[in-house]
């Protein structure tokens, strides 16, 4: 019993990374109706300069977050001004082959950089600090830090959404593009702030992931679908729904798992296709676009 | 003295369809201008030219002595050239408060704070106060005029193109918007103003134009304009109703 205890907890608390995944393509998605299909690799690249940033500066990879987050929204505002908002219109294909463009050239270009060999951020003695909830039911310091931040992310992004001028610009620009201009919104700027939202949590995930397991340039596509099936899951333009969505696929990966380790993947596209037979519009839809 | 708002000589064509052929206007500061048309004569082609959403094939845009005929529209938004559309557009999703908040913020580049009071007024003004926290997707469809009325004064606007306001309306909430519009008008602002139900237009504007084949085949005192001959070739069962 304890040991089914333990691995739904475990599940709960990756979901949160899952999570962390889904609510930036959720919010690219959200406010320009574009897919970035080099979501993962960017996850991914956000490792990378966090290695880079840890190597060279000595420190500890959540310290390194002070200077990856930065850096990632600078390149997803560069990025939209300099070649994705020409490729957004009535046509939704051109940014998808854009994006699949630029997958591949992250992942080459790591692959150039930092060779094929797998790395893993160091994160020190919390990496391995445990606690006991409950006889037998054992929670790791590093999983549970890195769900509350999910869970702060998410909340941070709700409220930004509702509360801010930035929030009603993305709300706005989403609704309807050509009247938000007609206000005196500069949606180049909308769209280029998005993004760069969008890589700031990025940058959030890619360091918690390459905190957590091994990576290499190669593993960015794989991201990319967990975020996927973690948006429609929990329902388009949901950030609560997202974080619910990834610890679904989160629960039913680690419940895969504990019945086969050759199944933890397979579980989570189950129980994903599963529930986009039953409800494809995700479990708590309020897309507000 | 030199017109708030000038067009020069412009022309627009969609494939065969000629909607502007070397039109010229000009809009007096203060003044408050009709124009009447049959449909598809290019009377809302004309505002997308002037608010900088459709590009003119030939010709100049002039607003306030600065050329703005390549402007986008945020930029010819911010300098204070504002338009309601004929079928409303408001951001659906928000609050009418919101909408209202989203136009005068951006707009004018304050802050949300300060634009709380001023555009809380507005909502007063405009009849919306008692639905300002209701989601703008649900409001009838005076109410929609009425917002769209609302954000367009949002953003501080010193001309105001409005697209059939009245179109679809009752007499009574006609009446209601005429009046609003009156006041708008009285503070200071100058207003072009497309309109199908005639007898509305011509409680509100000085000055009356008829759209004709991309071209103004008339231009003067409303009165004398509607009962003008070629407003009865062209107009005649719009004409009649007014």
């Amino acid at each position: 019993m304890t040991e089914w205890l333990n691995v739904i907890l475990q599940g709960v608390l990756i979901g949160g990374l899952y999570a962390m995944f889904a609510a930036g393509l959720s919010l690219i998605f959200g406010v320009m109706r574009l897919v970035n299909i080099a979501h993962g690799d960017l996850i991914v690249l956000a490792a990378y300069v966090a290695l880079m940033v840890t190597q060279a500066l000595g420190i500890d990879p959540l310290t390194s977050l002070i200077f990856v987050v930065p850096v990632m929204a600078i390149i997803g505002y560069a990025l939209q001004r300099g070649l994705l908002n020409y490729t957004l219109g009535d046509d939704l294909l051109p940014p998808l082959l854009v994006t699949f463009g630029l997958s591949i050239i992250i992942q080459n270009g790591l692959l150039e950089w930092f060779t094929a060999d797998s790395r893993k951020l160091q994160a020190g003695p919390i990496e391995i600090q445990t606690f006991q909830v409950m006889h037998g039911v054992w929670i790791g310091l590093l999983p549970l830090i890195q769900f509350a931040v999910a869970a702060a992310v998410i909340a941070g992004l709700q409220m930004l959404f509702y509360k801010t001028a930035l929030g009603r610009a993305f709300r706005a620009t989403s609704d309807d593009q050509a009247v938000a201009q007609l206000m005196g919104l500069d949606t180049r700027h909308v769209f280029a702030m998005a993004m760069a939202l969008s890589l700031a949590v990025i940058a959030v995930a890619g360091v918690f992931l390459a905190v957590r397991t091994n990576f290499d340039p190669a593993i960015g596509p794989a991201r990319l679908i967990f975020g996927f099936e973690a948006v429609i899951i929990g329902g388009l333009g949901n950030m609560w729904g997202t974080l619910v969505g990834g610890i679904i696929l989160g629960v039913s990966q680690a419940i895969g798992a504990q019945i086969d380790p050759g199944w933890q993947l397979l579980a989570g596209h189950i129980v994903f296709l599963a529930i986009l037979a039953v409800r494809p519009q995700g479990l708590f839809p309020k897309v507000w676009g | 003295m030199a017109p708030i708002l000038a067009l020069e000589n412009i022309s627009k064509r969609f494939g065969a369809v000629v909607v502007a052929d070397g039109i010229g206007l000009a809009l007096a500061e203060g003044e408050a201008l009709g124009i009447i048309g049959p449909n598809g004569a290019g009377k809302t082609t004309l505002f997308g030219i002037a608010t900088g959403t459709v590009a003119p094939d030939a010709g100049r845009v002039i607003f306030a002595g600065q050329d703005i005929t390549r402007l986008p529209p945020e930029r010819c938004c911010r300098l204070g050239l504002a338009r309601s559309f004929q079928v409303p557009q408001p951001f659906s999703g928000m609050t009418v408060f919101e909408n209202v908040v989203v136009a005068a913020a951006f707009a004018t580049g304050a802050s949300e704070a300060s634009v709380y009071e001023p555009c809380a007024d507005l909502l007063d003004r405009c009849g919306l106060m008692a639905k300002a926290n209701q989601r703008a997707g649900g409001l009838t469809l005076l109410d929609r005029k009425r917002l769209e009325l609302a954000r367009a004064l949002a953003t501080k606007p010193r001309v105001l193109l409005l697209d059939e306001v009245a179109g679809g309306l009752t007499e009574h909430e006609c009446a209601v918007l005429v009046r609003l519009i009156k006041d708008v008008r009285a503070g200071g602002v100058s207003i072009i103003w497309i309109e199908h139900v005639v007898h509305a237009l011509l409680a509100a504007v000085d000055r009356l134009l008829v759209l004709h084949g991309g071209k103004f085949i008339a231009d003067g005192d409303p009165r004398t304009v509607i009962r003008s001959p070629q407003v009865a070739e062209i107009y005649m069962g719009i004409a009649a109703d007014a």
